[in-house]
């Protein structure tokens, strides 16, 4: 005690002036704490309790069912075309917002945000106005046998539309911060458009551009809403991972609901994992100007 | 090759970059465009470059217009400012890249490009540094390998952006020499903007004194320097003291001291302002028929191969005077001294304020 009175290191000298009583610095962690306990921690754990309530045979038995894979074989397939879509959309936006001037530049950025400041149901209502029966376009796709409300391609579209911001916010603060010299400087020594696109600027954006991905991929398969109005809930047929958890828990089928819920939580404990590590080497290009790895 | 700029004009919005600029860069030439920010310097590099498209005005290179000529085609090397290495790339690769994205008829081969680069590395003193990244390099290393990488595609013009803006004087100076002999070695037309005009009159065969969108002189570093073409010119390149005279006759008259003034004012003003470089004022202990003023001395700068002087006058102006360190010694001059400032050439401009 006197000796490190005595001595006190300097860097603790300078926590100290910021610090608080002991007393309330406890009183603070634990109540953020108990908070986290009782909205995450608890109802993470309890969705694997339910789920496993009745065995780890009744569990796995819940994916033998087909109107269960069907559900999961959806998502996968949803995100499958969203996300490589929303990928494309989301670097064109970015670049054409960071590296050009053009006139409704301001326009397309809040456009972009359009789908964050919609209720999902509302965008899901969107293609039922567009496409459904009673819609505009609606006679004529009758006329022609296509199907998009109640089937897959309007799952499909609802799901591009709510996730289409993700990517596309990710890299455009990253490729403004960037800004255009490095493509400039490409462009003098000869590079044409692709080449500078795939020597230069993705790399740049490679992490940023991963992180979005992640985070729409999430939001994808998560998708409740949107996909809910467009579906029709057609079992086996148009039920994604989260509507069939829905129908499933209305049947009082808790084991079966939540086993699929716990996949879902499964998918979100994997998004952070990727993400905090995504992060870290973001942070970690950006604090040394340098590669995160080397390719070529 | 020659660069021709014929009457060119660039708009940003409301601002005007280049006001109907003309300039004429000849073969193996380097000149410096220099002007204060804002003054279009590097709007006119970026022209040139073909990184932005003139409003009005045509381009020739080598006699050819090159006006709409997109930048890839022009064979230009171009050194920024900050540098703009390929940050994830290595030393290696950042001087390779001009190399590799030739169309694949024209693209050297493997082993050529390797040697080419190392070739280009070693010119620039930096071989040892291939497999670094430009974030492991210091600002001084980083704007070599920049000129290497714009020297790597064998350009016909090499254009630089404030290329010794971002560095400390010591290695911007030692930059600066090295740049000089580069360029008597590679024989590349070479147009460089700077605002430092001590870096434009020792490495340029010709500067290019520019403001506010226009240009005020086109000179040898000698005639810009000792013959300045308007006001503008010679308060940039470096500290100047202002008097005011009067008009009588064909000559100005500051107090004691008669100039020159041939045509008279134009506006039929009768008044005129005199300059003169503080290193062209003498300072007398004793009255003098030919002095300007008198006044103390105020502070005195000794510290650098000139010594400065400060010296307020009697009408409260501040003076200020260089000279060298033999006849400040000789003299003894010291702070509180009461002294009489005699010019040795006083500059008037004919055609009023802006030349």
């Amino acid at each position: 005690m006197l000796a490190t009175e005595l001595q006190p290191p300097a860097r603790d000298a300078a926590e100290r002036a910021t610090a608080e009583p002991a007393a309330v610095r406890w009183l603070l962690i634990a109540v953020a704490g108990a908070f986290l306990a009782l909205f995450l921690f608890l109802p993470l754990a309890a969705v694997f309790a339910q789920a496993f309530e009745r065995g780890v045979a009744a569990y796995l038995a819940v994916f033998r069912d087909e109107a269960a894979r069907a559900a999961i074989r959806l998502t996968l397939l949803t995100a499958a075309i969203a996300v490589p879509l929303n990928m494309l959309f989301g670097i064109a936006a970015a670049w054409a917002i960071t590296k050009f001037e053009f006139r409704g530049k301001s326009v397309l950025t809040t456009l972009i945000d359009l789908p964050f400041a919609v209720s999902p149901v509302i965008s899901g209502l969107i293609y039922v106005l567009l496409f459904g029966a009673q819609g505009w376009l609606g006679p004529w796709l009758a006329a022609h046998d296509i199907r998009i409300i109640f089937a897959v391609p309007g799952i499909v579209l609802a799901t591009i539309f709510v996730t289409f911001p993700l990517v596309a916010r990710e890299l455009i603060p990253l490729m403004q911060a960037q800004g255009r010299e490095e493509e400039e400087a490409a462009a003098v020594l000869g590079a044409r458009g692709w080449q500078t696109f795939f020597r230069v600027t993705l790399p740049n954006i490679k992490w940023g551009l991963l992180y979005g991905l992640i985070l729409c991929n999430a939001r994808a398969m998560g998708e409740f809403g949107a996909v809910s109005v467009v579906s029709g809930h057609i079992r086996g047929l148009t039920n994604t991972l989260t509507l069939h958890v829905e129908i499933l828990y209305n049947e009082y089928n808790f084991v079966g609901a939540f086993a699929l819920a716990s996949l879902l939580t499964a998918l979100a404990l994997v998004t952070l994992a990727v993400k905090s590590v995504v992060e870290w080497r973001v942070r970690r290009a950006a604090a040394h100007q340098e590669p995160a790895f080397v390719d070529g | 090759m020659s660069i021709e700029v014929r009457n060119v004009t660039k708009t940003f919005g409301t601002f005007t970059a280049l006001r109907d600029v003309s300039l004429e860069v000849r073969t193996g030439e380097l000149v410096a465009l220099l002007g204060p920010s804002g003054s279009g310097k590097t709007t006119l590099l970026r022209i040139i470059a073909g990184l932005e498209t003139p409003d009005r005005g045509t381009l020739l290179f080598h006699g050819e217009d090159a006006t709409t000529r997109d930048v890839r085609e022009r064979r230009v090397g171009f050194v920024f400012q900050h540098y703009a290495l390929f940050r994830h790339m290595s030393v290696f690769e950042n001087v390779a890249f001009g190399l590799r994205v030739m169309p694949r008829k024209v693209r050297p081969p493997p082993a050529g490009v390797r040697a080419r680069v190392h070739r280009l590395l070693t010119l620039v003193q930096l071989d040892w540094l291939a497999d670094r990244y430009p974030s492991q390099l210091s600002g001084g290393q980083r704007q070599r390998v920049a000129l290497a990488r714009a020297l790597a595609v064998e350009p016909k013009v090499l254009l630089l952006d404030e290329p010794f803006g971002a560095l400390d004087a010591k290695v911007r100076q030692e930059l600066r020499r090295w740049l000089r002999r580069l360029h008597n070695e590679i024989h590349v037309t070479g147009v460089l903007v700077t605002h430092d005009q001590e870096e434009a009159l020792e490495v340029a065969d010709r500067v290019v004194v520019m403001n506010a969108g226009r240009i005020e002189q086109v000179g040898t570093p000698e005639e810009v320097f000792h013959r300045p073409a308007s006001e503008f010119v010679l308060h940039f390149l470096g500290h100047v003291n202002v008097f005011h005279g009067r008009v009588e006759g064909d000559k100005a008259l500051f107090g004691p001291v008669e100039v020159d003034y041939p045509n008279g004012s134009p506006t039929g003003s009768l008044e005129v302002r005199g300059f003169v470089r503080p290193h062209d004022l003498d300072l007398a202990a004793q009255p003098a028929h030919d002095a300007l003023l008198e006044g103390s001395i105020t502070r005195i700068h000794a510290a650098g191969p000139m010594v400065k002087i400060e010296v307020l006058s009697t009408d409260g102006e501040l003076i200020h005077v260089e000279t060298s360190q033999e006849r400040y010694r000789a003299h003894a001059w010291a702070v509180g001294q009461r002294v009489y400032v005699r010019p040795r050439e006083i500059k008037i401009f004919a055609n009023g304020s802006r030349g």
